[in-house]
């Protein structure tokens, strides 16, 4: 059953067009991700299907609600966790959970109970009655996941939930997050520019310039791209991407790392090419397409951490002044 | 329980939870007034004495200042209070909020009822000061000067949340206390009396809506006092007083809940 039907969702802002005409479905208890670079429109996305923007045309169902008419039975049906924190600080970890049970209307005795469960599953419950300023990233977003679960979603959204944390803490949360779809069924939306992390979803959509660019399961996504990648670095990469390219037939793209291309089977090309280039090829590697593959095979540009991580700083940097903005 | 019920009173809870807990600012909320009161005051009424009252009234500089300044501790801590979602916005708390299945009115009711539940507790640790400057209040008075500076404050909170609605950072706050908040204090008639003044100050002072509620203070103190000197004291009915005042609460209230409910 679709838990979530968006159906020729856009939203502009002034000139910008920043969802453009996206149409998908959320089925019940997956983790659907959505994968796409800073700007690609994913976070304006998450914001109209959590009632916090008005969609400029198109229709969004969730539940069985309608997020432009019936905001409020959407938010009783959702969980939040945002990019940024969104905790009180000066409040402890209990009394964030208590607020958020009394915010959502959720019974005294519900409460208590809930702070019990919550806190217990993301390895909190001996840190209830600290205040929160003395919690660490990945504590603070464990406490986050908590909250966002408090009164029971039927999804759960995560937007971009491991930004931030270091290696261990992001799988930690990782593990949380499968835990509560394992016990729970609970739906999870989420969106990520981790590669690695959306191998974590059960199905991916891609998101670029306002548009789904492609949606299916990362197997599929990979398997679609189809062989192997195989990365070669000569002496002159100018000149033999032309030359590689017309002797194969292939598309040979071009980057920081040398020439990469896409051959059915990687094994039986890497003797062919040091034998036809001999001489001017000084090293060559073969890998299986992974979803920056993909990625780059879709939108004609990479996503990868480094690129994302500049992206970061800019906007931490930028914070301060741009609050208000969507 | 309603959800704008239960939206005010999470909201409310939290502003006091939150109050309780940050020593600093209580210790500043009473350390400001006292500063003024007795510094300030004392100083003012040894350079230059209380004119225009006359010998036999027996009311001092100190004693005229004291209603200004228990009006000037709840303009400053309500507007603050209000002022503050600019930090939940910085923090992220107010996210939470805005997401969550409550009306948007009601959260910045509750904002507004907990800046004044702060800005009395405030008020009331002034009121047991009064025996040290000789100003003597009865259980009623006190009861009847809570319930205006109740109503201050809750307009003042409100202004304060409608301009924090609207502010995206703390850059422009600064301006705002130099602009709006400072010129309503000294405009109120809280450091002098509305008489012997240039013309332009009389007609910015009975602009000043603060001026009421202190007007309506400063009344309700002094009410036993000898006529001719409560005209020099006070200068409107108390009737009119508290209409200014409960008129100035309900416009900021409808104009605070709706940039509250605008934003973003």
């Amino acid at each position: 059953m679709a838990l979530i039907i968006v159906q020729d969702l856009s939203k502009r802002f002034n000139d910008l067009t920043a969802v453009d005409g996206v149409t998908f479905n959320v089925e019940e208890g997956e983790i659907f991700g959505f994968l796409g670079p800073n700007g690609a429109g994913k976070s304006t996305t998450i914001k109209i299907l959590c009632t916090l923007l008005k969609p400029t045309s198109g229709q969004v169902t969730l539940a069985g609600f309608d997020v432009a008419r019936q905001p409020d039975a959407v938010r009783r049906a959702i969980g939040l966790v945002f990019q940024d924190n969104s905790l009180d600080d000066r409040l402890t970890a209990e009394e964030n959970l208590r607020f958020h049970g009394l915010l959502y209307g959720l019974s005294r005795a519900t409460i208590k109970e809930r702070i019990d469960e919550v806190l217990a599953m993301v390895d909190l419950a001996a840190r209830r009655r600290d205040i929160v300023r003395t919690f660490s990233g990945g504590m603070r977003r464990r406490l986050e996941i908590a909250r966002g679960f408090l009164h029971h979603p039927r999804v759960l959204f995560l937007d971009e939930p491991t930004v931030g944390l270091d290696p261990q803490t992001r799988s930690a949360i990782w593990q949380h997050i499968h835990r509560l779809r394992r016990e729970k069924n609970i739906t999870i939306f989420m969106t990520t520019h981790y590669m690695d992390e959306a191998e974590n979803c059960d199905r991916i959509a891609i998101i670029d310039h306002g548009r789904i660019q492609a949606l299916d399961t990362p197997d599929n996504l990979k398997r679609r791209l189809g062989g192997d990648v195989v990365t070669i670095i000569t002496v002159d990469d100018t000149r033999l991407q032309e030359e590689i390219a017309a002797r194969y037939d292939v598309k040979v793209i071009k980057d920081e790392e040398g020439l990469r291309l896409q051959v059915e089977d990687g094994a039986a090309f890497i003797p062919r090419v040091a034998a036809d280039f001999r001489g001017q090829i000084n090293s060559i590697h073969l890998r299986r397409p992974t979803l920056d593959d993909v990625f780059l095979s879709l939108t004609g540009r990479a996503i990868r951490d480094d690129r994302v991580s500049s992206t970061e700083l800019m906007r931490l940097n930028r914070r301060h002044g741009r609050r208000r903005q969507h | 329980m309603k959800p704008a019920l239960r939206a005010i009173y999470t909201i409310w809870y939290r502003e006091f939870i939150r109050f309780i807990r940050e020593r600093s600012r209580i210790i500043g909320m009473i350390g400001q007034p006292l500063l003024y009161l007795l510094i300030v005051g004392q100083g003012i009424s040894a350079a230059m004495g209380f004119r225009g009252v006359p010998a036999a009234v027996p009311v001092n500089y100190v004693q005229f200042m004291y209603p200004g300044i228990l009006a000037m501790s709840v303009l400053f801590t309500s507007i603050f209070s209000g002022v503050s979602i600019i930090w939940d916005r910085e923090f992220g708390f107010l996210k939470e909020v805005l997401v969550a299945p409550v009306p948007r009115w009601a959260i910045a009711l509750g904002k507004a009822l907990g800046g004044s539940t702060v800005a009395l507790i405030q008020a009331s640790i002034m009121l047991l000061l009064a025996p040290l400057i000789k100003v003597s209040l009865t259980p009623v008075t006190i009861l009847k000067l809570l319930g205006i500076l109740f109503l201050i404050s809750l307009g003042l909170t409100f202004l304060g949340i409608a301009i924090a609605s609207r502010m995206s950072t703390m850059e422009g706050f600064q301006m705002f206390m130099n602009f709006l908040v400072m010129p309503m204090f000294f405009l109120s008639g809280a450091m002098f009396p509305m008489t012997n003044l240039p013309g332009w100050m009389n007609f910015l002072m009975k602009l000043d809506p603060l001026t009421y509620g202190v007007d309506a203070l400063r009344r309700l103190i002094y009410a036993g006092t000898d006529p001719r000197a409560l005209q020099y004291l006070v200068h409107y009915s108390l009737g009119f007083d508290v209409a200014v005042v409960i008129a100035l609460a309900l416009l900021l209230g409808f104009l605070g809940s709706l940039s509250f409910s605008r934003q973003e």
